[in-house]
């Protein structure tokens, strides 16, 4: 290779140089800062009736068509077991109470805004955003429909509309943010009759969650879900039974994203490694053809390789 | 020894079969297109991923990986022994990244915001590195095709009727390229060599996110370096593969010479793999979920199966030396890193809510198999058209 010469050699380096520098700027992830007032709602499953109410607020605060408030005094849908999907962005699930059959635990489902969320680390072009209070908000004009929030996310929020091949929407609890925008409470928090969904600063309903078990330690179990599951979630849920026996996934408190944002930030350090993979083979590859030149008369720049030994 | 196009008919039967796959698997797009994913996939809310992420996607990056394998090897290296099998591993790299490219676009909900990433950046994001990367690979496996296009038609652009005109610039083209690619084209082979590291590896760190809801037996820190291994450990058996099924097709003499050599290198990769993986399960304590013998430990056995006996295989003298045999232990790489594939994106993928296992419906079965089957006739198209494959007793073409 006639072109293989130190000055190249250098003048690649240099560029890989340049490249690393250019880097260096570019990979300043923007991790927004959480503020302090961060917004939290416990969701206290043993004052929960399941009156459902919470389903279909939601539904009129976002568009979605539904039936009649009275339709969902209709306790048969509890038979099955369901999920938050596109024509529901929270659901409220019955589970048998050992210790008073005669007061099932009702469970709402929803997006449980991740402090660490997986989505938003996930998501290819950064459609789901973090938002300083809290919440986590999907954005329509980005989303390329690549599902990759929905295999991060570990409480399997994130739903799909299968059924449209143009403009098929990511779907999942916006935590009301247009509602909120204006002063109100969120919709399910608003409606409920029980005051079973407490809304307010996250440390706060903390508080409220601790003091409850503590009062209540007969009652409930002594565990706060969400207060470290994942690296801790917005939405929160005390319980008088195992969160396992109310199909809430048992998770780790490491946040879903540290591994691989850590192995992503780790390969592309600056852009370090991969220009330090470059010039290594650059490098290779002066040396082998310069061994060969040694070797050989026969000067094979790349281009001759290409041509094969044509003459 | 020179590269040539091949003299063959183009048609032969088990072309029309391949045909008649390929015609089945675009009827089927045509309804994923019309009607949404729903209608084709058995895809759902728990498995969001199926299929063509996994296979036509995940599989289909790693069978590629011939590519960067043997750039390495000839250009970076400057092993010129292995010459011939460039051009081939080139163009299949070459089409098998432009299908990857393709079946991402059919798999993806918003096809037409594929560009997104390239303005929209997260660099938190492991799809987002694969896919910048991925993109900006297939071009550069274009430019290094480049040389191949101008062997076969500088001076020699010959376009009929009215688009006579356009011979001439055309012309100028190839020959202004033909000046300035020599020069050039070692920045592209390296930078080639590194993304293809970079996305290899990150389509590992792609599950990792995944966190629980992987089985443990494929969820581990380390799936990027297995990826890389594993893509690389592929990458010569499957130049072998694909250059013993060519001199059949075309009735050629295999190039035992080469692929000899090639094959007494694979064993050395196989046995690093090896090392990782299961030093990796002893690690992390994983080797208990071997044990209680179910589907996902019987598929991690088949997967671990394959590339052992593939191992041992490759140890001997014998198999390296025997294109049939060496056939058979390079066709057991490749299915042992199809699997590992197809495992780490389908069966190790298991939520906590997960009512129904995922099985791939026909219509996601027929358009990888009509994806896989396009290819095919690319291929042969290509290689009727280009100078691509060495033939030992054939005169250069002038
Ligand atoms: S629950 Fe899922 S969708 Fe909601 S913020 Fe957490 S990771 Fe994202
Ligand atoms: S489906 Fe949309 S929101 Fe989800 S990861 Fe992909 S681009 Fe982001
Ligand atoms: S916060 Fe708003 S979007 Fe979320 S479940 Fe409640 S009503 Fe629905």
């Amino acid at each position: 290779m006639k072109n293989l010469n130190r000055r190249d050699f250098f003048k690649t380096t240099a560029f890989g140089v340049a490249l690393a520098t250019l880097g260096a700027k570019s990979a300043k992830a923007s991790d927004k800062m959480l503020s302090e007032d961060r917004i939290g709602v416990l969701v206290d499953t043993a004052v929960c009736v399941g009156c459902r109410h919470c389903e279909w607020a939601c539904k009129v605060a976002h568009n979605i068509p539904t039936t009649d408030l009275d339709t969902y005094s209709d306790n048969t849908v509890f038979k099955e077991y369901r999920r938050p999907e596109q024509t529901a962005l929270t659901v409220v699930n019955e589970f048998e109470n050992e210790k008073n059959s005669l007061l099932p635990i009702q469970v709402k489902t929803q997006c449980m805004h991740c402090e660490r969320p997986a989505c938003v680390s996930a998501c290819i072009v950064g459609a789901l955003t973090k938002e300083e209070d809290g919440s986590i908000i999907w954005n329509d004009d980005k989303c390329i429909g690549c599902r990759y929030c929905m295999v991060a996310c570990q409480f399997q929020i994130p739903t799909y509309d299968y059924d449209r091949s143009i403009d098929p929407h990511i779907r999942k609890c916006d935590f009301c943010h247009d509602r909120r925008k204006e002063g109100q409470l969120p919709a399910c928090v608003n409606i409920c009759p029980n005051e079973a969904l407490l809304f307010g600063k996250r440390s706060e309903v903390l508080r409220v969650a601790k003091n409850r078990i503590k009062r209540k330690s007969d009652v409930y179990v002594n565990h706060i879900y969400g207060e470290q599951e994942v690296g801790g979630t917005s939405w929160i849920y005390i319980a008088s039974k195992n969160f396992d026996k109310l199909k809430m996934p048992t998770l780790v408190k490491n946040p879903a994203p540290g591994i691989s944002e850590s192995i992503q930030h780790g390969i592309f350090a600056y852009f370090i490694p991969p220009v330090t993979l470059y010039a290594l083979l650059r490098t290779i590859m002066w040396v082998s053809t310069r061994h060969k030149d040694k070797n050989s008369e026969n000067l094979s720049d790349i281009h001759k390789d290409e041509k094969g030994e044509e003459s | 020894m020179i590269a040539s196009p091949v003299k063959q008919k183009y048609i032969t039967p088990g072309v029309m079969i391949l045909i008649i796959l390929a015609l089945n698997g675009l009827a089927f797009l045509a309804v994923r297109f019309i009607s949404g994913l729903g209608a084709v996939t058995n895809l759902d809310n728990t498995t969001p991923w199926g299929l063509w992420i996994g296979v036509d996607v995940a599989a289909g990056v790693a069978l590629a990986a011939g590519g960067f394998t043997s750039a390495a090897l000839v250009h970076v290296m400057q092993r010129e022994h292995y010459h011939a099998i460039v051009r081939p591993a080139l163009l299949t790299a070459m089409l098998g990244y432009t299908f990857v490219a393709f079946a991402v676009c059919v798999d993806i909900g918003r096809f037409y915001f594929i560009w997104h990433p390239l303005i929209m950046w997260n660099g938190n994001s492991a799809l987002f590195e694969v896919g910048i990367c991925v993109m900006i690979y297939l071009t550069v496996l274009y430019i290094e095709f480049l040389p191949v296009v101008i062997e076969r038609f500088m001076f020699r652009v010959n376009l009929p009727g009215l688009l006579k005109i356009l011979n001439k610039p055309l012309d100028g083209i190839l020959r202004i390229l033909n000046r300035g690619l020599p020069k050039t084209m070692f920045v592209f082979i390296i930078f080639g060599v590194v993304l293809s590291t970079l996305h290899q590896s990150s389509l590992g760190t792609l599950m990792v996110i995944a966190g629980q809801k992987m089985h443990p037996l494929w969820q581990t820190p380390i799936l990027p370096l297995l990826f890389l291994l594993s893509a690389i450990a592929v990458g010569f058996p499957m130049i072998i593969f694909e250059s013993l099924i060519a001199s059949r097709s075309f009735k050629m003499k295999p190039e035992m010479k080469i692929l000899s050599s090639l094959g007494s290198m694979v064993a050395p990769i196989l046995a690093i793999y090896l090392a990782f993986k299961v030093g990796d399960l002893f690690i992390r304590n994983a080797f208990q979920y071997v044990l209680v013998f179910d589907t996902a430990a019987w598929m991690f056995i088949a997967e671990l199966a394959l590339i052992i006996i593939a191992f041992l295989l490759f140890l001997s003298k014998k198999t390296v030396d025997s294109p049939l045999r060496l056939f058979v232990a390079s066709t057991l790489v490749i299915a042992g890193v199809l699997l590992n594939r197809i495992n780490n994106f389908i069966i190790a993928y298991n939520p906590f809510y997960n009512p129904k296992m995922y099985i791939p419906s026909f219509g996601e079965i027929s358009v990888t198999i009509g994806c896989i089957a396009l290819l095919v006739l690319i291929y042969r198209a290509v290689v009727i058209i280009f100078p691509v494959i060495s033939q030992e007793n054939v005169k250069a073409r002038n």
